[in-house]
């Protein structure tokens, strides 16, 4: 198998997946233009710029099984671990690729957390869809890719003035039924004026089959409304993640993405942010430590089309054995988005001498009154620093363990959700393999 | 307590210390003075196990005990304090944080349980009050952006948490000012006691008007050139080390 089979097993598939899924002849359209586009494009190579560090060789190789119709059931008490679980919460949970009743809790009251196949047919989520659905996804070949076979994921749809309280969590679970899968989950989430939502994704494979996941999440910030997503990618060496998230916002909207980018054998995230009105803010985190043969590679983009908005990027790195990151952080002001505020940071810490980090800012300024920052730093652990903490009577492990965690530290003060604030605390510690005894 | 014989010692290849011979007793102050580049810091350094320094040659011992196998941390848990001429900043820890994982650290090295918490908080307060340091400060990141004088002050702090047995202080009255500098001595002078030593490296006489050595050593080009009592200190205030450079010639 290479990429080419893998293309043309796909756009085989396709004929089938589409006689088989019930569709209105809005989404039917979009699916259709959106496999030529594919067939187009194909996969990206690293001949493409944005792709120059990262290869999809290494995951394209397998015999992907593509289409999924039966439930394997798992139990809650399996995968408890993976939930943010003494918080309430709404769940929207999928195992491979196919929704799972039993593990959810969704609701139609006063705001829609629910399925996204469900939108697609019903006639009550008709407009919508059309007004939102691919709106604003890319159209290169991976997001293409998803969008033609749109069919299951999260639907979230909160009204005007709606304070969600209880956090959504998203998850996808693989179980390796098949050899190897390839999910291609679709996501929309729509905000409306004045309203607030947290939401949490997480991919997790279960088995050491391969498995390949192409995500695609679109989210609509809608006037003053309040967005705080959190990504946690902390799968197994056998599972990679393709996610592009793009995120519309409009006036006095706040939208926050924190990408805990843990594990997985290859992880790319594109993230994308759209400014359409004035006084916004757009808040771009992560927290990225990896090692083995990792890899993990952030891809963003914040588009600042219109006056008086801020952004916000802040990636912290820690890269340990073989494992290699990318950091590839565009910013875009447009001539018309005088005072514009735009600060971007990312930092890494490479703590072997094989890990790699390819790291590049690139500002596009057309506008003339802005203040625009970005840096990025490479370093080892400060020796100085460690003798001064050895010297104290921290072992040598411990001192380390303290000085990444301080480091990246700060990427977790606006974590929203305590209890999720608790886990990321403890998946680096366990990351980093000691106990501090406190939180950070 | 602390013997070194015949210490030599270099980094990157250049020798610094050319032959040190030290005594220090339970319960002494001993004071090491010198003019600059004679190589105290070094010293100090090379007691607490700084890995730049290549000893060449010679001893250290703590109580008998060969400390130049041991890595920085298994000295500390040995009762080996140093306060550093230039603490380092460590954003994102805690000064409260730090202490306690120390405190806890050398407590687990020697194969007891964590202080509990009401134990470890009675001490700091108690602490923080001998030092006259202020509860917010505390909470503040370990020495980012601290004054040269708040850094010293925590510095001592530390080391009053961690009740060492042998603290070897370097240039501590560096940036202090003289009401920092009163209060800092005071606070080494309470934790002086029959069973630990205190060794004071300094440039200037000054600090010693507040923590009164029993002995003064006289440290030039790597080696021992003088010692006496604190008269020897008066002596090199007034005179300057280039009488003590003459009377080598």
């Amino acid at each position: 198998m290479n990429s080419m089979d893998l293309k043309d097993k796909l756009v085989t598939s396709f004929l089938a997946f589409e006689n088989k899924v019930d569709t209105n002849d809005f989404v039917h359209g979009i699916r259709n233009e959106a496999i030529k586009n594919f067939e187009a494009k194909g996969f990206p190579s690293k001949r493409e710029e944005a792709w120059k560090y990262t290869s999809l060789n290494s995951v394209l190789k397998h015999d992907y099984s593509v289409s999924f119709n039966k439930e394997n059931v798992i139990e809650y008490k399996d995968v408890k671990k993976y939930f943010i679980d003494d918080t309430e919460t709404y769940k929207i949970v999928f195992v491979d690729g196919v929704f799972s009743a039993h593990l959810s809790k969704t609701t139609h009251d006063k705001l829609d957390v629910c399925l996204m196949s469900a939108a697609l047919t019903k006639p009550k989520y008709q407009p919508v869809i059309e007004n939102y659905f691919n709106k604003i996804a890319a159209k290169d070949g991976l997001t293409s890719l998803n969008t033609a076979f749109t069919n299951e994921g999260a639907y979230i749809h909160v009204p005007k003035n709606i304070l969600v309280e209880k956090p959504i969590q998203i998850v996808y679970f693989s179980t390796g039924s098949e050899a190897a899968a390839m999910i291609q989950p679709r996501n929309l989430v729509v905000v409306e004026e004045n309203a607030h939502v947290q939401i949490i994704e997480r991919h997790q494979s279960l088995t050491s089959n391969p498995v390949l996941t192409n995500s695609v999440t679109e989210i609509f910030t809608e006037n003053r409304a309040m967005v705080d997503y959190y990504k946690i990618q902390n799968d197994n060496e056998n599972a990679s993640l393709i996610d592009s998230t793009f995120v519309n916002q409009q006036q006095k909207s706040v939208a926050s993405v924190h990408t805990f980018s843990f594990g997985g054998k290859l992880t790319r995230n594109n993230l994308n942010f759209y400014q359409n009105g004035e006084y916004m803010d757009s808040i771009l985190k992560g927290i990225t430590i990896i090692g083995d043969k990792q890899h993990v590679d952030h891809n963003t983009l914040v588009h600042h089309i219109e006056p008086n908005c801020e952004s916000h990027q802040d990636y912290k790195g820690i890269f340990a054995d073989s494992a290699t990151g990318v950091f590839n952080g565009k910013v875009v002001v447009e001539k018309e988005a005088q005072k514009t505020n735009a600060f971007q940071s990312n930092n890494n810490i490479l703590v072997s001498d094989k890990a790699t980090i390819n790291t590049k800012p690139q500002l596009e300024i057309f506008a003339d009154d802005v203040k625009c920052s970005h840096g990025c730093t490479i370093g080892q652990l400060d020796e100085s620093a460690m003798f001064y903490m050895r010297s104290r009577g921290i072992a040598e492990k411990e001192a380390k363990a303290l000085l990444m965690y301080a480091f990246s530290n700060n990427v977790l003060d606006s974590v929203k959700i305590n209890e999720l604030k608790t886990r990321i605390n403890k998946i680096i510690a366990n990351k980093l393999g000691v106990n501090m005894g406190f939180d950070l | 307590m602390l013997t070194i014989k015949d210490l030599h010692a270099s980094v990157e290849g250049k020798a610094i210390l050319k032959g040190i011979n030290l005594e220090v007793k339970p319960g002494e102050v001993h004071a090491i003075m010198g003019p600059n580049g004679a190589g105290k810091s070094t010293l100090a350094s090379v007691v607490a196990g700084k890995e730049d320094y290549e000893v060449e040659s010679g001893t250290i011992s703590l109580d008998g005990e060969d400390l130049q196998e041991l890595d920085p941390e298994e000295r500390a848990h040995k009762g080996v304090f140093m306060s550093f001429q230039y603490p380092v900043e460590i954003p994102g820890v805690s000064v409260t944080n730090f202490v306690k994982t120390a405190i806890n650290e050398t407590r687990k090295a020697k194969g007891l349980e964590d202080m509990p918490a009401k134990e470890m908080l009675q001490k700091i307060k108690e602490k923080a009050d001998l030092l006259e340091i202020d509860r917010k400060f505390l909470s503040r990141s370990l020495n980012e952006g601290f004054s040269g004088g708040e850094k010293k002050r925590n510095e001592i702090f530390q080391m009053a948490m961690l009740e060492p047995k042998l603290a070897i202080l370097d240039e501590t009255d560096s940036g202090l000012d003289i009401d920092a500098l009163r209060i800092v001595a005071n606070g080494v002078n309470k934790l002086k006691s029959k069973d630990n030593a205190v060794v004071v490296i300094t440039h200037y006489q000054r600090l010693l008007d507040y923590i009164v050595p029993d002995f003064v050593h006289v440290l030039y080009n790597g080696k021992i050139v003088k010692s006496g009592t604190k008269e020897l200190a008066l002596e090199l205030e007034e005179k300057g080390y280039d009488w003590i450079k003459q009377e080598l010639v």
